[in-house]
């Protein structure tokens, strides 16, 4: 007899429909699958057959020949067990082949019929919904990401045993449902963190204001203890709050990393600080099996890199192509993977090795010592900082004089503001910041009066700027003009853009 | 052979130094006489040394001087000196510098790209450490300028730091200025000095006791001090640490009888504990490049002293100037003029920008700032 029942694969961050089929005929007792698997998924065979006889189920000698399609895509992952045990269990007759014929199944079975947690099961659910499902059978850890999915009713499950009496009708189940509204309502007054804890600081913290409303990447140099690493950690709290389709996209990554802990979705921007002796795979992801990597998990949220010198070059060099798409793309032999990867790239380098320069009462590095520590970022990444800014230590006097600090709401309401005006004014364009602005964009869009094209190019002669300096000084003074809410671009805004310039080695240390 | 081939060929035996070099020639006559000499009478000769304990040879100077009688190689080397335009005098020339000859244990020979500066013309040796602030570097350039500008000629060592800002001051008002190498005359190092090493050559010159070729092994920078102190009058201290290189061409030309100036600073300041302890042993304060005129120059009329801060803020406005005195004249960081003035950022460094383009202030190191008018 033949039996059908429907599963799902993950390809870059969506679902897939996979169909599982079985059929039981009679020849020599075996057991086989097909269907492009990969050996974890082939060694659903013991996991499944164990799992049926402890649970109670008679398998009679028979050939059971089971068939994933499409069978031309590689399946990967444990979440086919449970589609392939109800399948079978279809086949010999335990279930009516109706009574799962419009549900998506997804889990892992462990010997003694229970049913593990699987990755993904947020682009799954969203996937089913999509083509059409009515219901979806997923594991009780992971009930709560597929529960925020709208339109399709999702059943967390604990035991195959359980499964098999819902689909008999035997027992009933509450379909799971979260509301999203009110998972949205409950953060925003919840965050731990504040910039109101920074004190001082304020050339950096206007710096990071621009940076955040533009989308510009920072680059902060300060000697250690300056507060570099906790104005980074501050930063997505002055980030507009994420729109559900942000928090989708987000939390669709999580969940194929298998790093949602069953929290439905991912409210928060997130922010990501990996350790300098990452790899590149791990940084901007891939693996035999392709998983997001780091800039993926800090999509629509900060990458902070401390300490850039001190990461191995080619790790980082690879950044640049996805600063530079906004998305990751993997290729394998069985298939080309796309992993989102618009997040905003926060970095902090000290001066030199030892950290103090330019103080020379602490600092002893030679200048050529001072030059190849910097000489380490390359300057094709360096140029990928629209906006760089020096950080000195806070003295005692300033932290003890209690003063009024901006808190991070604030801060976030201007940002808000200057980012709807970007969106209005690139509503006919494929991009929404200025940081994205190209060289022809910014002609259209950075134009200046008489006087202040003067005071520009007095300052292209005088500081010996190069044209990609010019481009980007452009494009944060019309970042800081919208923070002000001023639709021409005047000197004073120029004037700070260039404050903010890039850091250009050459005239680093030199007089 | 020609005389100076021989001169040449005893400037660079192995082993053998000006102090032999001396007493070789005292005990022949002439270098040709030395060459000519035979290995016996070369035997004798050291060991009367020896035994007078004149000058300490060793076992195998006899054998070093014997090996390098080669006249096809010497004549070679020679030629090669020729053509890359190095001139090359001995003790035993006229051009040889006479403030040279009185040092203990001054070079028997030098090399020399360039002029040499005339007797009469003032020589001040300005030195310091490598890893020099940036206000030491800018006092460098400033002092530099001026002196160059009155006559003087700077010498200095050509390495990084207060060095290469001296040289560079008095290049920038087309004064003299020479620099002393430690390595071979051929060699530039630091290799990024490369256009001064250059410029240098058309404005004073460049000057080696070590042959072409010669590495800049570390040994050689303190040797090739004692001629930096011997060409000069005097020599400014312009920053140094308590034990700093600088100091021992300090050391050199307190032996020689140099006037010692030096830079006062704060003492806090790591970079100015060298300094402020040779003032405290006798060095001259030097406050302004008058101070140093005013005891080269004999005829220096010392009049015409007008540092009016007035002029200069004439044409600003109220917060400019409220900025302006806000920067000091080492590197302010923008966070504390804000902290300072308490003026907005964003207007904070609009005034910054039109400061620094009026070259009022500049930026040494990415928003850091100080004034550039001394």
């Amino acid at each position: 007899m033949f039996s059908k029942a429907f599963s799902a694969a993950i390809h870059g961050i969506d679902g897939m429909i996979v169909t599982v089929e079985a059929d039981v005929s009679d020849g020599l007792p075996v057991f086989d699958m097909v269907g492009f698997l990969g050996s974890e998924v082939k060694e659903a065979r013991e996991r499944v057959k164990i799992a049926l006889k402890n649970s109670g189920f008679k398998i009679p000698a028979k050939r059971i020949t089971v068939n994933l399609s499409p069978a031309d895509i590689r399946k990967e992952g444990t979440a086919f067990d449970l589609p392939v045990a109800i399948a079978i269990l279809g086949a010999f007759g335990h279930l009516p082949e109706e009574s799962f014929k419009d549900i998506l199944i997804i889990g892992e079975l462990s010997l003694n019929g229970r049913i593990n947690k699987v990755n993904g099961v947020l682009p799954i659910v969203y996937c089913a919904m999509q083509q059409g499902f009515k219901k979806c059978i997923i594991p009780m850890e992971n009930s709560r990401e597929g529960a925020v999915v709208e339109g399709i009713e999702t059943y967390g499950v604990s035991t195959l045993v359980e499964v098999v009496k819902f689909l008999n009708d035997e027992e009933t189940l509450e379909p799971l449902y979260i509301p999203r509204e009110e998972m949205f309502k409950d953060i925003s007054h919840k965050e731990s963190m504040d910039f109101s804890d920074v004190t001082g600081q304020r050339a950096a913290k206007r710096a990071i204001e621009i940076a955040v409303a533009g989308m510009h990447n920072i680059l902060m140099i300060g000697p250690p203890g300056s507060g570099k690493t906790m104005l980074a950690k501050r930063i997505p709290t002055i980030m507009p709050e994420l729109s559900f389709d942000e928090s989708m996209e987000i939390s669709k990554i999580y969940s194929i990393a298998g790093m949602l802990d069953n929290q439905g979705l991912i409210l928060r921007r997130p922010f990501r600080s990996p350790h300098h002796t990452i790899t590149t795979t791990a940084l901007v992801g891939g693996g035999r099996l392709p998983r997001p990597g780091e800039v993926s998990l800090a999509d629509q949220g900060v990458l902070f890199l401390d300490e850039l010198p001190e990461f191995q070059k080619n790790t980082i060099e690879v950044l640049r192509q996805p600063l530079e798409d906004r998305l990751v793309t993997i290729s394998r032999l069985n298939g080309t993977y796309v992993y989102p990867a618009n997040f905003m790239l926060v970095a902090a380098i000290n001066p030199c090795n030892c950290g103090f320069y330019p103080d020379r009462n602490r600092c002893n590095c030679s200048i050529n010592q001072v030059k190849r520590y910097l000489g380490k970022i390359s300057q094709p990444l360096l140029d990928r900082f629209d906006i760089c800014i020096e950080a000195i230590e806070i003295n005692y006097r300033e932290l003890a004089i209690k003063q009024k600090e901006e808190n991070s709401e604030e801060i976030r309401n201007r940002v808000r503001i200057a980012r709807e005006i970007q969106m209005n004014r690139y509503k006919d364009q494929s991009i929404y910041f200025n940081s994205q602005l190209i060289p022809r964009t910014i002609k259209a869009y950075c134009k200046l009066d008489k006087k202040d094209q003067d005071l520009l190019e007095e300052a292209f002669i005088k500081m010996n700027l190069s044209a990609r300096a010019y481009h980007r000084i452009l494009k944060v003074a019309r970042t800081i003009a919208d923070l002000d809410q001023s639709p021409q671009i005047k000197s004073k805004h120029i004037s700070e853009a260039i404050c903010y310039r890039s850091l250009d080695q050459k005239y680093f240390g030199t007089l | 052979m020609k005389d100076r081939e021989y001169n040449y060929w005893l400037s660079n035996i192995n082993n053998i130094g000006p102090k032999k070099i001396d007493y070789l020639l005292d005990y022949y006559g002439s270098s040709e006489e030395v060459y000519k000499a035979s290995d016996d009478s070369i035997n004798e000769a050291i060991k009367l040394a020896m035994k007078e304990g004149i000058v300490r040879f060793s076992k195998k100077d006899a054998d070093n001087i014997r090996d390098y009688k080669n006249p096809e190689r010497i004549h070679m080397e020679y030629n090669v000196l020729l053509e890359k335009g190095i001139k090359f005098i001995t003790k035993l020339d006229e051009e040889y510098p006479k403030k040279l000859r009185p040092l203990y244990n001054g070079p028997f020979s030098l090399y020399i790209k360039g002029k040499l500066p005339h007797i009469e013309r003032k020589i001040l040796a300005i030195v310091g450490t490598r890893n020099a602030s940036a206000y030491g570097m800018e006092l460098t350039k400033y002092f530099s300028q001026s002196l160059a500008a009155s006559g003087v000629g700077i010498i200095s060592g050509l390495a990084r730091g207060i060095d290469t800002c001296a040289h560079k001051g008095a290049l920038e008002v087309s004064g003299l200025t020479y620099g002393v190498l430690g390595c071979g005359i051929d060699i530039c190092y630091p290799r990024e000095n490369i256009d001064i090493y250059m410029e240098m050559q058309n404005h004073g010159a460049v000057i080696s006791e070590y042959p072409p070729g010669e590495k800049p092994y570390a040994s050689n920078f303190p040797m090739r001090n004692r001629i930096i102190s011997g060409l000069s009058d005097g020599i400014l201290v312009i920053e140094a640490k308590e034990k700093s290189g600088s100091l021992i061409t300090v050391d050199m030309g307190l032996e020689q009888g140099k006037d010692i100036y030096a830079i006062p600073g704060r003492i806090t300041d790591a970079l100015s504990i060298g300094c402020n302890n040779l003032i405290k042993m006798g060095a001259k304060l030097v406050g302004s490049p008058d101070d140093i005129l005013v005891e080269l120059l004999t005829n220096y009329d010392n009049n015409h002293k007008s540092n009016d801060n007035s002029q200069l803020t004439k044409n600003m406005t109220e917060e400019e100037i409220l900025v302006y005195e806000s920067i000091a004249l080492e590197p302010t960081n923008i966070e504390e003029i804000v902290r300072n003035t308490s003026i907005p950022i964003s207007d904070l460094m609009e005034h910054l920008l039109k400061l620094e383009l009026r070259d009022m202030i500049k930026q040494p190191y990415k928003n850091f700032y100080m004034k550039s008018n001394l």
